[in-house]
């Protein structure tokens, strides 16, 4: 390989990379209801589409950015919170797996209720991002995905942050590692889930936003949980860690495998390689690269 | 050919009369002697920092009812689970069928003539009682899918023993009377009851009891008792049982093996354990005070 | 067989059928092609026989068996293109080619079956889409599957048996029944069997299954390779009897969630809320168009009826799981209860 091909693939990756930031950034979603409920919510491709639907069209009736960031965020929050109360709350004490199914009708109901209030049209989403390629050392990188992933890491350190050192990120600590111990030392689960599920809301709209202004804003938007699942499998459900891990190791593969694997093919293999990366890692840790091993007891 | 399953084999063996099951008593040093049902050598578990097993030994002779007994997280299921495969040992060894083994495997365990109940009930509550207890039968099925759904004879014949089998044992459980029912409806110590139905339906040589009687009313106990006991007098089974109630315990084992936080504390018959100042020191505790 | 299967209330004739099913089949074989119309055999019953089959395979895997599996449209799409290839490439007779092509979505079923040895839960349900995105994509990118075809279309052959040409709606059926029934009293008979017990076992408590010696992997592939290759075979009357023209892009995962929605709206582990699910998920889209035409005289568009569709499909299963998490079946079990009851009254 030549100089000038290892710098094509070092491009190639460094793209991969970036885009994995993105995935990582649905799969962090996943990940924060996952920790607290052990519910792998389906829906969340549904709230990025929900949110970010909802932002371009404030946006287009001339309401200002911040505003509308503002609105779409409080309508994210009544999302979160409607949907434990008329979701959750009944289904409480349930196996994950009915939960999890219940997600899959509320993703339904989601994407529906987004295209039925805002419409079913193509809304072109600019954020104001150039999207020039730059060089660094020869690699031409997008402005655009830069910024995206110096957005992705802000949120993912201030939600580390919420996690470690905020009282209520404590308490969605204790819900994860023992529901009935948060239950005894008189945590509200409820509350608890209701802003979790409401923290999802946020992390989908800034994944919205992102995305959004890539593909433009449109149902297919909702797919990316397709992209974000393998991310998660690979990443482990319950870790912040993993899911970005994750992102950057799927995102690069997948890159270098289009370019590189894809032409054998006859190309188009993105639909599925991620999850033959995810599959085989998982073979060997089944419950993926950080997730927690739950030793069973009898 | 290991027919095993030949209904009329085991109908002899359950209605022989009592095996005397008073092995002669064994120096304490011949842990791993032949004539030991079982025997676990030098076996440590830890979980993460907790040690929920150090270096315990341990031997089960046949036709014994061998108690454990040791407070809450002393170790008891461990040891349980170690022998069933479901927990790995990080060292010591597990002297089974005269063979020294690092480590089971679950799977193996009815062959090797182990059936185990759950500390929690581990039922299949979608099957009713008889189908539950006749999936302690299936290890020995030698009709595939394909013969059982041409309905071959051999298949046929199969199914009629293990329908006799179940009915066998249901009847020395006295759980007849339930066999049609879905066991998810039944009170809880019937539940019980099924477990160890299912368990016995094998026709273990070693029998694993985690707490059989937990929860249950006096009678349910006296009952359950009075099933392990005669359990091992007509099977001339091997039991481990572990239990709580301490009465139960004193009136019901031959031998007693005390747990504290991982470690064998005592060792003996009833009398003996009673008598050890260290369990009464660690478990027995609040009650002598 | 009678040691292992489930009480069964209700008479018994003595061909073996309840009553209620004898009158169903009855029903469905002599009084259907009697009367029903063609619109109702294509736009309904033909859908529905396909997709009860395709929920029936599914549960055996879920509802028994306890594997979530959210890629069943592809083993629908294997059966089809495997079925049409066998009979284009053959000639053998066509039954030859579907019992050809439900071994082919067997096997591919057990393969994609194989992380079920490994993976629980989540891991395995998300594992499962792999099929669905591999097969989905083999199809559209090799057009050796779809004979030559740009997009993967395919074009299904006339089913013919024994020199008689099943074209019409009528014959189409017929055949499709035919199979349908013939499939779900093999299903009753596995589920009710020995084979039963172990699937729900394993569903149950792996744990203390695999400790008594129920041989959990074999049990987990077993329900894999059954369950494919029925839905394998639910893909062939989809293609060759109900839409006759099919393309990959046909068998997405919306398909394979409508498959699973059967299910859930049906009951888990249940023959017949298999094909009560069906009937709603089949029946349901139509009456609201209806519905809406008659009350906004088509004011409404189609794409908005759509979307609106969609709402309450996903409100429907919510509620299900929260109201009556064991389905139809259950629904019907107390409405015949409390018929039976009146009944007795006078
Ligand atoms: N799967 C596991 N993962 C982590 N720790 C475990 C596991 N199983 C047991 N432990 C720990 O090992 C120790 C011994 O547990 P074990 O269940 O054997 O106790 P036990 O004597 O059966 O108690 P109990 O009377 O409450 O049933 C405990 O501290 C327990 O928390
Ligand atoms: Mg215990």
């Amino acid at each position: 390989m030549d100089w000038f091909e290892l710098l094509f693939a070092a491009e190639v990756a460094v793209g991969g990379l970036l885009s994995g930031v993105m995935y990582a950034l649905v799969a962090i979603g996943f990940v924060l209801i996952y920790k607290t409920s052990g519910v792998l919510n389906f829906a969340q491709g549904a709230m990025v589409l929900f949110a970010a639907l909802t932002f371009v069209n404030l946006v287009e009736r001339g309401v200002p950015f911040w505003v509308s960031v503002a609105v779409t965020l409080a309508a994210m929050t009544a999302l979160g919170f409607g949907i434990e109360r008329t979701v959750l709350r009944p289904l409480a004490n349930r196996s994950p797996m009915t939960l999890f199914m219940a997600t899959l009708g509320l993703s339904y109901v989601i994407e529906g209720a987004a295209q039925l209030i805002w419409g079913t049209q193509v809304h072109r989403l600019d954020l104001g991002i150039s999207n020039a390629p730059f060089e660094v050392w020869g690699i031409f990188i997008s402005t655009f995905d830069l910024v995206a992933a110096a957005i992705a890491a802000a949120l993912v350190a201030a939600l580390t942050a919420f996690f470690r050192f905020t009282h209520t990120g404590l308490a969605f600590r204790a819900v994860a590692d023992d529901q009935f111990a948060a239950l005894a030392v008189g945590l509200r689960l409820d509350r608890i889930w209701a802003t979790v599920w409401a923290a999802a809301g946020v992390v989908a709209l800034v994944a919205g936003l992102l995305w959004g202004a890539r593909l433009g804003v449109q149902f297919s938007l909702s797919l990316i949980v397709l992209k974000a699942l393998p991310v998660l499998v690979l990443g482990g459900f319950d870790s912040i860690l993993g899911a970005i891990v994750a992102g950057l190791v799927i995102g690069a593969t997948e890159k270098l495998a289009e370019v590189y694997i894809g032409p054998f093919f006859g190309g188009g293999i993105e639909g599925w390689f991620a999850y033959a990366v995810a599959l085989i890692v998982l073979l060997v840790r089944p419950s993926g690269l950080f997730g927690q091993k739950r030793v069973e007891r009898y | 050919m290991l027919s095993v399953l030949t209904g009329g084999l085991e109908a002899a063996r359950l209605a022989q009369p009592p095996i005397a099951a008073r092995v002669p008593e064994l120096a304490p040093e011949s842990i791993h002697a032949p004539h030991s049902a079982l025997a676990l050598e030098g076996v440590s578990l830890s979980f993460g920092g907790i040690h929920a097993l150090r270096d315990v030994s341990f031997d089960l002779r046949p036709g014994e009812i061998r108690a454990v007994i040791g407070p809450n997280g002393a170790g008891k299921s461990s040891l349980v689970n170690v022998i069933s495969g479901l927990y790995q040992a990080d060292a010591g060894y597990i002297h089974l069928g005269g063979r020294r083994l690092r480590h089971l495997r679950p799977e193996a365990l009815p062959k090797l003539g182990v059936a185990r109940t759950f500390q929690n009930l581990a039922l299949f509550p979608g099957l009713t009682v008889e189908q539950n207890v006749a999936a302690g039968l299936v290890f020995r099925r030698r009709h595939g899918l394909l013969a059982q759904l041409a309905g071959l004879p051999g298949a046929r014949a199969e199914a009629a023993e293990v329908a006799d089998r179940v009915r066998d044992v249901a009847g020395f459980l006295g759980i007849t009377a339930h066999l049609h029912r879905l066991v998810s409806t039944l009170p809880y110590g019937l539940q019980k009851q099924v477990e160890l139905a299912r368990a016995l339906v094998a026709s273990p040589k070693v029998l694993l009891l985690d707490e059989p009687m937990a929860g249950m009313t006096a009678t349910e106990k006296a009952e359950m008792a009075a099933h392990v006991r005669s359990a091992r007098d007509r099977l001339g089974l091997a039991t481990i049982l572990i239990e709580h109630d301490i009465g139960v315990v004193m009136g019901l084992s031959d031998r007693i093996a005390v747990l504290d936080h991982g470690v064998k504390i005592a060792d003996g018959t009833p009398p003996e354990v009673r008598r050890d100042p260290d369990v009464i020191r660690a478990y027995l505790g609040a009650e002598a005070a | 067989m009678s040691v292992f299967s489930a009480s069964v209330t209700g008479a018994r004739l003595a061909t073996g059928f309840s009553l209620p099913v004898l009158v169903v089949l009855s029903l469905g074989f002599v009084a259907v092609p009697l009367t029903a119309s063609p619109y109702v055999l294509e736009a309904i019953l033909l859908p529905f026989l396909a997709l009860s089959l395709a929920g029936l395979g599914l549960n055996l895997l879920t509802g028994y068996c306890g594997q979530v599996s959210l890629g069943s449209a592809a083993f629908m799409a294997v059966g089809a293109f495997a079925a049409y290839n066998f009979d284009l490439r053959t000639g053998l007779p066509i039954p030859v080619s579907i019992v050809l092509a439900a071994l082919t979505a067997a096997v591919i079923g057990l393969v994609f079956g194989l992380p079920s040895l490994r993976l629980r839960g989540f891991y395995l349900a998300v594992s499962t889409l792999a099929a669905q995105f591999f097969v989905q994509w083999a199809l559209t990118k090799f057009s050796w599957f779809s004979n030559g075809s740009p997009s993967g279309i395919i074009a299904a052959p006339v089913i013919e048996l024994a020199g008689l040409r099943l074209d019409s709606a009528v014959g189409r059926y017929l055949f499709s029944l035919t199979i349908v029934t013939a499939i779900t009293l093999l299903v009753h008979r596995i589920v009710s069997g020995p084979e039963g017990v172990n699937l729900i076992a394993v569903r149950d408590n792996e744990t203390a299954a695999k400790v008594i010696g129920v041989p959990v992997l074999r049990t987990k592939l077993v329900a894999f390779a059954l369950s494919s290759g029925i839905i394998g075979i639910a893909g062939v009357l989809w293609a060759f009897t109900y839409l006759r023209t099919v393309e990959p892009a046909g068998f997405n995962l919306d398909r394979s969630f409508q498959i699973l929605f059967i299910v859930i709206i049906g009951g888990l582990a249940t023959i017949r809320g298999t094909f009560l699910g069906a009937g709603l998920i089949v029946v349901f889209p139509l009456l609201l168009g209806r519905l809406s035409a008659f009350a906004f005289d088509g004011l409404i568009d189609a794409g908005l009826i759509k979307l609106i569709e969609r709402i309450v499909l996903g409100g429907t299963i919510i509620l299900f799981l929260i109201a009556e998490p064991n389905g139809l079946s259950a629904i019907l079990s107390r409405l015949s209860a409390r018929l039976r009851a009146l009944v007795r009254r006078g």
